[in-house]
């Protein structure tokens, strides 16, 4: 599947296209299939979002997408190194499931 | 330390004033992101993973209490309640807001700090020696001549778009504490028959390309220092390649010229130069030479009570000889077992502050090893002073020790970085610090970084590691043999990478190698320099 992300132009936060919005919630990202890149285009001259682009991913375990890059992983989470500061505080398994 | 007059203080304010409206322009879809990162960047601004970044300058790694719990407050009100401190001796805070940009640099404006030149193609933070003006074994306090050059740099209208960025080192004693030679231009203070000027290397830098600076001239006298400096810069900015920004830094044009034909260049627009009056009269140096006094120190010289057999320890580790006697140097680590290289909460910055104000002078120093140092602490004092660090978690007693690790924020927090640094050096950190064997080991410098761009300088570590991507997967290369010290030299691979684990015990490995192989009094770098890789890659691939 194909997501767009991005940064919110306010906060800088990790964002995701959810079909008609953004969210920093990567559960709610939507498969924007052949769309993507004409998707992120006219996102970006709405400049809601710093620099949308298209990134591959995949269905995970639990439903939710899975960015195929580690990176992204990294990006969906937050710092493995702090969980206290991630989307998932209470999950003291969250970091192991991004590597 | 300096301080701002009325001219650094308007321009400090101007830009602040400048940049917020240059933010709210952006906020409010006047400007695109193409058209507002570079004005970003020059304000220190950066885009990374999870948010805006801010890096904030600290000149030669030098500030007061006052400064510390303005960055403290900062941390509190606008982030998450931490800061990080690098490897040029700034600060960095991961989690910034872009509509709370223009208010920090203005909180920063009060306690005369800014954020301006901390990115972009311009002439970055001066770093120096941290033991600067406190040191036994320097020829002069190094800071003035920093500060000086810091002046000529700021918003230098010739030097604000260079093919590349470019540091500056400024250091003054044999020792080198400060990787001088890894500097774009490093400048050593020296004396010759009594009079001091300026060894210049030029051309040295990490990152993909790793080069030591050669020695392009030995003796530059003082009152020609920023001319000298000019004519290495204008050089550079006229040849320096700009079609590939990989092949941009000075290095690349010193190694591709040669040392003798860039220093015959040099020469000559020197000569040019001299007479165009660019060098500030020594008036303006001695002027700033008075912000940096002697403190008042006590003349007492007792030698602190050892009964205590951690203190004894962190003694041990963590102080360096002070030129005055009676003091010293005392080293904050903020290297925990299992922590964060270079990461200090809101609340451990105010614990510095008030501990500068009370035993140093009110003054703090940032490290390139991204620790703090107390430049001038009484003898008297440090067993007081070291119950306070342990009690706020900065007491571990690792200075230079492989639990002192240098590592760049890698993947968890850059968007550069091809994989994680902190979580290698926190396994390392604990492995090494559950099986005892730090002290066994003694002085070992190990750096980690998390892409080849060097941040956490791998190719100056007595072991290094460097994080590749290796088909969507992280892999770690390790190193050996690299200084930063006065004895610089560059790492080696030992071979093909490690996964996440594996690299842990590859360091163990390495370890393990020199406390079979070295003899009395042998650093790891020592042994690794008298027996070479071979017995350390027999025991890694074998």
């Amino acid at each position: 599947m194909k997501l767009i992300t991005g940064n919110d132009l306010k906060t800088g936060a990790v964002t995701w296209w959810t079909g008609d919005d953004w969210s920093i919630h990567i559960e709610d990202a939507a498969d924007a299939g052949d769309e993507a890149e004409a998707i992120a285009t006219r996102e970006e001259a709405a400049r809601r979002v710093n620099v949308p682009y298209v990134i591959e991913a995949e269905a995970g375990p639990d439903g939710a997408p899975r960015p195929a890059h580690i990176k992204e992983r990294v990006r969906a989470l937050g710092p493995t190194v702090r969980v206290d500061l991630t989307l998932k505080p209470d999950d003291p398994t969250a970091a192991q499931k991004v590597i | 330390m300096y301080a701002y007059d009325q001219y650094d203080q308007a321009m400090v304010d101007a830009r602040v004033a400048e940049f917020r409206d240059q933010c709210e322009r952006r906020l409010a879809g006047k400007l695109t992101e193409d058209q507002f990162k570079p004005l970003r960047l020059m304000n220190g601004l950066y885009l990374q993973l999870h948010a805006y970044m801010l890096r904030v300058a600290i000149p030669y790694g030098t500030l007061n209490g006052g400064q510390m719990r303005v960055l403290a407050d900062i941390a509190e009100k606008y982030d998450r309640g931490y800061g990080h401190f690098t490897t040029r001796q700034n600060i960095q805070y991961n989690w910034i807001k872009l509509e709370d940009a223009g208010d920090i640099l203005a909180d920063l404006a009060k306690v005369e700090m800014h954020a301006i030149q901390t990115s972009g193609n311009c002439i970055r933070n001066i770093s120096s020696d941290h033991f600067a003006g406190a040191a036994a074994d320097e020829v002069a306090d190094p800071r003035p001549y920093a500060e000086l050059l810091r002046q000529w740099s700021s918003f230098h209208p010739e030097f604000s778009y260079l093919p590349r960025k470019f540091k500056i080192c400024v250091i003054a004693s044999e020792n080198d504490r400060a990787a001088m030679r890894l500097h774009d231009i490093g400048i050593r203070i020296v004396e010759r028959d009594g009079e001091l000027g300026a060894q210049f290397y030029v051309g040295g830098g990490m990152g993909r390309t790793p080069m030591i600076a050669p020695l392009i001239r030995d003796f530059v006298p003082l009152d020609q220092l920023v001319t000298y400096s000019e004519a290495c810069l204008r050089v550079y900015n006229r040849y320096g390649r700009r079609d590939n920004k990989y092949k941009a830094r000075i290095k690349i044009l010193v190694h591709e010229l040669g040392a003798e034909e860039y220093t015959r260049q040099v020469e000559e627009e020197f000569a040019h130069l001299l007479d165009q009056g660019v060098e500030p009269p020594l008036a303006e140096l001695e002027r700033i030479k008075g912000f940096f006094p002697d403190p008042a120190f006590d003349a007492a010289d007792a030698e602190p009570d050892r009964s205590d057999p951690d203190f004894a320890v962190w003694l041990d580790h963590n102080t360096h000889a002070h030129k005055m006697p009676g003091h010293v140097s005392a080293i904050v680590s903020l290297k925990p077992v299992g922590g964060i290289p270079g990461d200090a909460t809101d609340a451990q910055m105010r614990v510095l502050a008030d501990l500068a104000e009370k035993y140093s002078f009110d003054e703090l120093r940032i490290m390139h090893t991204q620790n703090v140092v107390l430049p001038h602490v009484s003898k008297a004092d440090l067993y007081a002073l070291w119950q306070a660090l342990n009690e706020a978690g900065m007491g571990t007693p690792n200075a230079d020790l492989m639990g002192d690790i240098i590592a760049c924020p890698g993947l968890d927090y850059c968007s550069l970085a091809n994989a994680r640094s902190i979580p290698i050096a926190q396994r390392i950190s604990e492995r090494f610090a559950a099986k005892g064997k730090e002290a066994a080991l003694g002085e070992l410098k190990l750096k980690i970084s998390g892409c080849i761009n060097a941040c956490g300088h791998h190719h100056a570590g007595h072991i290094g590691i460097l994080g590749v991507d290796r088909k969507g997967t992280e892999n770690y290369q390790l190193l050996l043999g690299g200084s930063e010290a006065e004895d610089t030299s560059l790492a080696k691979i030992t071979g093909p990478g490690f996964d996440e684990h594996g690299i842990v015990d590859a360091v163990e490995t390495a370890a393990d190698v020199y406390l079979r192989e070295r003899t009395e009094g042998e650093r790891f770098l020592d042994t690794y320099r008298r027996i070479g890789m071979a017995p350390f890659k027999e025991a890694l691939y074998d």
